[in-house]
């Protein structure tokens, strides 16, 4: 394999180059600022335009993306992320739109924010919902303030308790803090079940929320869904659904029908929003008609002919400089109008297909966590692999080495060599077939020659990495020699 | 036939999987989903081609006053500049766009190199030690930096500057209501040496558009054992002396003027930089550099253990998911700018700023209030401000903000190199001619 080694900007820079020609000032001059206040010198790059787009072309390069390689990504729903939303985007209206402009000229950004609001709340069943939130882990505290406003306005501040699982997301728990809620967690069944008893010994009057992920982070579905929201609310407390995992439920079930009374969607997993390489997202909190009066601001409404903003009665406040991350809103809308009813729940129909018959092939090769059908994921175990000195890690990279991106490893906390798998409606079978050949193979490896495992990558740009380095000793800027 | 094109499945493909799983049909894998609520009618919008969304969209668009909008005066937080091509061009390469948050490195070196060259241009843009790797936007790093510095400090009073925004205010309340915060404004700081404070939020140039006195106020702030932050403008350092030579200890930006449309306000990429000592109290991901088992230069996300992931209810923030790409456009803008770019637009900025105020100055009816400004300065006016945007933007022309009081009408104008001579000298003469 060629080198691919770029040299950083700065080692590559020289004086006197430049890469772009810039307006002058065409205008009298006036006086610049005291000296007090003016800059000396900058310090950045200075290259030419060719060696510009050389240098970050080749480092795209140097990534795995949807665009290139199956990423069976468990949680992370690492579906195709359509052009047409890009180009939809892009559009001028949209992208040089001024977010401090008054409501009579974005009338067409507010449309479409009303009917996402509406088209989300109908999917959920919880039909008050507010875009605000600039990614899933705001959408989480969106609704954690929510649910705290909530009590406080019934006389119930003493509630400040979040139940979570112990399978949950780290978001769930950090969210919890940032509310200044104490989080007390749930245990989980060994096949991701909320522990009953555990819930009802630990559900009190000072419960002001659970937080539940449905489907589980196992993959599966909450089976006794029905009795703990009933739990939950015989108790005065809310439930909050993660949605991290809602491309399972798509026309197959709602949140607000379950008894949920508050959750979050990830536009860019769910509603095909590209990640970017992480970020930007954005995490609209849906809630009951109850709570509407208590969502962030600006909210959208339709006033007569017009759409209007607005601030709920008992909005919980502001949680960003806008409207949210409206460029993704946009995305997220042109997918869900390029679908429609019957469109979605093929979407979620193909996941599931797909998980099970990942899950039922490699079943056989790898320790599954639960018997049951599982729901747009599979959680596997490298148990049997660990007995031969291959850890989940290892075929982690094994897989990278193969043209596969690994899927999430070591999540759940609760499964011991974790391998969580979302192969999403996107991929043909004969993709998900090499997959399951790759899986296959490597198993077999890892009792005939597991060096060749833990070895991995050797087929990617660099080897495994020296990350303890990286901490120990953190170098997070380019310094001069 | 499927209803999607973004499934590749064909009917016998599924036919085929059922078979191999064991399941009759579909239904019988959703045995956990309680029977009465399984499939629910969903009433939505009819389906649209790819044909029709685009004609729909764009009809959605034409409904924006932006879709005709020649040049913009607008800013209070969301700037206009040029995007240069290498920017535009960058951002489209599906191998960024479509990539994961790069937890396997082998495999993202891509994403985690441009994120150290993000690092590295701010910190030298900034002139500070420390950057992350991007936040939501420019007032939830400002809250997230006041959080930050009351950990350091172990002192919950924010201090709030009057150069602070109401909106980002209110960002800081929403972010800080939950934890024993208490926000004051500076006119209420006690005198008294004695008192002690966790920090002292400014933003420079403020609200207005005017340049302030931060290192006065941090000298005022680190007597009182609190820590400075700065939230600024980063076109204007280009010009303006940066925060790390301003004795401030954390600052933040909105870094959307660096080559991110406004988009109606986002998505935008928050900046966040501090001093080295502070580093295990920075929320978000961090790149760092290091080497791989054949000691080869390589990048990867570290200093992990402050975030969600692994440490849950004690991580330093919730935040996972942040604006890795947003980061691709703002380091491309940064490496195409250069020194000498990023300074040109910066003084050009400037410069027509200053003109149009002192032309506006002169017409009778108008009154320039501002003094030392950057490129955003406000006007004080007999006229209903409503009445000057809206002659304004019958010439296509997006005016300035609203920021009228109870005593007297006010409007605000930001200049940019995109508001050419030729609009500035047109909405002068606009503007001169009698307003009713």
């Amino acid at each position: 394999m060629i080198n691919k080694e770029q040299t950083l900007l700065m080692n590559q820079s020289k004086k006197g180059r430049k890469a772009i020609n810039l307006p002058s000032i065409g205008v009298p001059e006036t006086s610049l600022p005291d000296s007090k206040f003016l800059r000396k010198d900058i310090e950045l790059p200075e290259v030419a335009q060719l060696d510009l787009i050389r240098y970050f072309t080749n480092l795209s390069s140097l990534n795995y993306s949807i665009d290139t390689n199956f990423y069976p990504l468990g949680s992370c729903t690492m579906k195709y992320n359509p052009k047409i939303n890009e180009q939809i985007s892009a559009i001028k209206g949209f992208a040089s739109s001024h977010p401090n402009q008054s409501d009579e000229n974005i009338q067409g950004n507010l449309e479409i924010m009303y009917d996402l609001q509406n088209e989300l709340g109908e999917i959920t069943g919880l039909p008050a919902v507010s875009l605000a939130p600039l990614a899933g882990a705001q959408g989480e505290y969106a609704g954690l303030l929510i649910a705290r406003e909530y009590h406080n306005h019934n006389n119930q501040k003493n509630r400040n308790i979040a139940l979570i699982p112990d399978s949950a997301h780290g978001t769930n728990p950090a969210s919890a803090s940032m509310a200044g809620l104490d989080a007390v967690t749930i245990k989980t069944t060994n096949e991701g079940d909320i522990d009953l008893e555990d819930l009802k010994n630990k559900v009190n009057e000072n419960v002001c929320v659970l937080m539940l992920t449905l489907p589980s982070t196992l993959g599966l579905f909450e089976p006794n869904i029905l009795e703990i929201t009933k739990i939950i609310h015989d108790n005065g407390g809310l439930v909050y659904a993660d949605g991290a995992n809602l491309n399972a439920l798509l026309g197959i079930t709602k949140f607000g029908e379950l008894g949920i009374d508050i959750c979050h969607s990830n536009l860019h997993k769910t509603f095909s929003t590209p990640h970017g390489g992480g970020g930007p997202g954005s995490g609209p909190v849906m809630v009951a008609k109850f709570l509407e009066k208590y969502l962030p601001y600006p909210h959208i409404k339709k006033d007569g002919g017009k759409f209007i903003q607005y601030k709920p009665e008992f909005s919980v406040g502001r949680l960003n400089g806008f409207y949210g991350s409206f460029g993704i809103l946009v995305r997220a809308y042109a997918y869900i109008r390029s679908l429609g009813a019957e469109g979605l729940r093929e979407i979620s129909e193909n996941a599931i297909i797909n998980a099970n018959y990942i899950q039922e092939r490699l079943k056989e090769h790898y320790e599954l966590t639960s018997s049951r059908r599982c729901m747009h994921e599979t959680v596997l175990s490298a148990s049997k692999q660990k007995e031969d000195g291959v850890k989940a890690i290892d075929i982690a990279k094994k897989l990278l080495d193969e043209g596969f991106h690994a899927p999430t490893m070591y999540f759940p906390l609760i499964v011991e060599e974790a391998l969580m798998i979302e192969p999403t409606e996107s991929e043909s079978k004969e993709t998900i077939d090499k997959f399951i050949t790759a899986m296959i193979k490597i198993s077999e490896l890892s009792k005939t020659n597991p060096d060749e495992i833990t070895n991995a990558p050797l087929n990617l740009p660099v080897e495994r990495l020296d990350e303890a380095q990286a901490a120990r000793n953190p170098v997070l800027a380019w310094e001069k020699k | 036939m499927k209803n999607s094109p973004y499934i590749p499945s064909t009917d016998l493909d599924q036919k085929e999987m059922l078979q191999t799983i064991g399941a009759k049909t579909f239904k019988d894998l959703l045995n956990d989903v309680p029977k009465k609520m399984l499939f629910p009618a969903l009433k939505l919008k009819e389906a649209l081609s790819e044909q029709e969304l685009v004609e729909f969209f764009e009809l959605m668009a034409n409904n924006n006053f932006a879709s005709k909008s020649i040049s913009s005066f607008m800013g209070g937080g969301a700037y206009n500049h040029y995007i240069p091509s290498t920017v535009k061009s960058m951002i489209q390469r599906g191998e960024f766009l479509t990539s994961y948050t790069p937890y396997q490195p082998e495999a993202s070196q891509g994403t985690l190199q441009v994120g150290f060259e993000f690092q590295s241009m701010i910190a030298q843009l900034f002139d500070m030690e420390v950057c992350n790797a991007g936040m939501y936007d420019g007032p939830t790093a400002l809250a997230e930096a006041a959080l930050m510095a009351c950990r350091i400090k172990r002192n919950n009073t924010v201090v709030i500057h009057s150069s602070i925004p109401e909106k980002s205010l209110e960002v800081i309340k929403a972010y800080s209501k939950w934890q024993d915060i208490e926000l004051i404004n500076y006119d209420d700081m006690s005198n008294d040496e004695s008192s002690e404070y966790g920090c002292l939020l400014v933003q420079s140039p403020n609200q207005y558009g005017e340049i302030e006195d931060v290192e006065k106020l941090a000298d005022e702030i680190h007597s009182k054992n609190g820590l400075i932050v700065q939230h600024t403008y980063p076109i204007s350092l280009g010009l303006l002396k940066p925060p790390g030579q301003l004795s401030v200890d954390i600052a933040t930006a909105e870094g959307q003027p660096l080559g991110v449309p406004v988009s109606f306000g986002g998505p935008f990429i928050g900046l966040l930089t501090c001093k080295k000592e502070y580093i295990r109290q920075l929320p978000g991901r961090i790149i760092g550099q290091t080497v791989d088992k054949n000691n080869k230069v390589s990048y990867a996300l570290t200093l992990q253990t402050r975030e969600q992931h692994i440490r849950r209810e004690s991580a330093t923030s919730n935040i996972c998911t942040s604006t890795q790409l947003i980061g691709l456009m703002v380091a491309v803008y940064l490496a195409t700018m250069g020194p000498n770019g990023i300074k040109s637009v910066a003084e050009t900025s400037y410069h027509r700023a200053h003109y149009f105020a002192s032309e506006l100055d002169k017409i009778d009816d108008f009154k320039l209030v501002s003094k030392n400004f950057f490129n955003e300065f406000v006007i004080e006016t007999k006229i209903d401000v409503s009445k000057i945007n809206k002659v304004l933007l019958k010439n296509n022309i997006e005016g300035g903000i609203d920021i009228s009081d109870k005593d007297s009408n006010k409007i605000m104008f930001a200049v940019t190199e995109l508001n050419s001579p030729e609009i500035i000298r047109k909405t002068i003469d606009i503007l001169g001619e009698k307003i009713d």
